[in-house]
């Protein structure tokens, strides 16, 4: 018996061709049969943390003073349920800075929602987990660093690893799955069989070893967090006899950068696909980096609902299917695999939306991944200083300072 | 089968595992953390059953009554609990 006699993974589900081309009065119009299945609610994009890996946004800074109400985020949850979404993450920025996760985690149980507080820990107090364990949040996914004190403090530009580890045991006291997520880079890609033993010697269930991908903060730092293939394989393997040793009680997955990968990876399962954003300031996106793409104007849930966003915005429709693509997508026999890997990538690195992402060992941009990976070798390069995620970092990238460090992009990270 | 599945063997579903009815999807789902499946109709008749007490046996005479015209239905239903078990959604009692 296989699984597909059972059931289908959601996760793992091969996209049909989900969008028709339908004539409506001589104007082309998408129809999707998508559903929403994961909804993440980036509800703040404060943070205590100043992780030089963060993917958000490097202008974030602009979005932490219009935050959507308390109430505009119970109505997302509604709509998005409506629209079939299951999986709820809450995620910021640090979600814990705002005060009404309770609200939020309450709603979500009510309205059938599996949910997730992705967290660094820093703000979870034993009343706060307490409130969050009777309103029925189902799972705490909390980022670790390192098993060092040095790079956890380091990485992060805070002091935060002794609490890191009272949080670990605080979420664990409280009956719930121990989920990590840890994201590797150069400085603690070494440590991975440590690091492993430390989650299992918290208890953990689930582990996600996250190879950087670089998007927001990691691509303006990609030189001085960029590991090499031989660490890459080399914690590969660590991992794969970790995984033998320990069996089915702790899940790890290691997922593999897209740099170093053959194949471009199917980027958020497809646009538009199953996955819906929606940002602190209520923007709705169909991945977190599709600001960087030229021309877009993306739905705000303060002048349209969610079911229109999804269904029938020009955005959520652009990339939809692969109509869109070019060659050599367009001929690929890959083509349905990868859906031509990432669109904001193909942006910032070769400066077209709809060209193969430039990962692609066929894309005619693929030397830019080759430079960038011979660049982050380059002593010169990795010894210029990490730009952490800091407000004062991000004003600064809003006021057109740091240039030399986006100027290669072709568009801001 | 890898799991050895008795007929005497009482299972539930994992914990922190949450199996509910999807009305968009018109399917009952396992949702987990970081990830969730959407089940056949089958599947989803079968893990409805598990309250507590039902035994893999009950379970199968009972689906074996609701649908007698389904063939060799006892393998199919064995066949589903020791790929469930496999896959960490149940837990046996």
């Amino acid at each position: 018996m296989t699984q597909a006699s059972l059931g289908q993974s959601v996760v793992q589900k091969v996209v049909q061709k989900t969008t028709q081309a339908q004539q409506n009065n001589g104007v082309a119009a998408n129809i999707t049969h998508t559903q929403p299945l994961w909804l993440l609610a980036e509800v703040t994009y404060r943070c205590p943390l100043h992780c030089a890996f963060c993917y958000n946004p490097t202008d974030y800074d602009k979005h932490t003073q219009n935050e959507i109400s308390t109430e505009d985020w119970i109505k997302v949850l509604r709509d998005a349920r409506k629209l079939g979404a299951l999986q709820l993450g809450i995620s910021g920025g640090e979600p814990l800075l705002r005060d009404d996760i309770e609200d939020i985690v309450i709603e979500a149980r009510k309205l059938g929602y599996y949910s997730n507080l992705i967290t660094s820990g820093v703000g979870l107090t034993e009343k706060r987990i307490q409130a969050f364990k009777e309103g029925g949040l189902d799972h705490i996914q909390l980022s670790m660093h390192d098993i060092t004190e040095e790079i956890n403090n380091f990485i992060t530009n805070t002091k935060t690893f002794e609490l890191k580890k009272k949080v670990a045991a605080m979420i664990k006291g409280h009956g719930y799955p121990m989920v990590l997520n840890v994201v590797m880079h150069r400085y603690n890609i070494g440590h991975i069989k440590e690091i492993l033993e430390m989650a299992e010697a918290l208890g953990a269930d689930y582990v996600e070893l996250a190879n950087t991908q670089y998007y927001g903060w990691s691509l303006v730092n990609r030189n001085q967090l960029m590991p090499t293939r031989e660490q890459i394989d080399h914690a590969e393997a660590v991992t794969n006899e970790f995984r033998a040793k320990v069996g089915k009680k702790m899940q790890i997955f290691f997922v593999v950068p897209d740099y170093f990968a053959e194949r471009p990876k199917k980027c958020m399962n497809g646009w538009g696909e199953v996955f819906m954003i929606v940002t602190a300031e209520g923007t709705v996106l169909p991945c977190h980096s599709a600001r960087v793409l030229p021309g877009m104007t993306f739905p705000n849930v303060r002048e349209h609902g969610l079911e229109w966003a999804w269904k029938d915005s020009p955005a959520f429709n652009k990339y939809r299917g692969d109509d869109w693509m070019k060659e050599p997508c367009r001929t690929c026999p890959e083509k349905e695999n990868d859906l031509g890997g990432c669109r904001c990538q193909a942006m910032m690195l070769a400066g077209d939306p709809e060209a193969a992402d430039p990962v692609c060992s066929l894309s005619p941009h693929h030397h830019i991944i080759e430079q960038a990976l011979k660049d982050a070798q380059n002593p010169v390069l990795q010894a210029q200083p990490i730009i952490f995620r800091t407000d004062k970092n991000s004003k600064k990238i809003i006021a057109g300072e740091l240039k030399e460090r986006i100027e290669e992009f072709h568009a801001v990270p | 089968m890898e799991n050895n599945i008795e007929h005497s063997d009482i299972y539930a579903i994992a914990h922190h595992h949450r199996f509910q009815w999807e009305e968009a999807q018109q399917s009952y789902v396992i949702l987990f953390p970081e990830g969730m499946v959407k089940l056949h109709g089958g599947a989803g008749e079968v893990l409805k059953r598990l309250d507590g007490k039902a035994t893999v046996g009950d379970i199968v005479a009972e689906l074996k009554a609701a649908f007698p015209d389904a063939d060799d239905i006892e393998t199919d239903i064995l066949g589903m609990f020791d790929l469930a078990v496999g896959k960490a959604w149940l837990r046996k009692l």
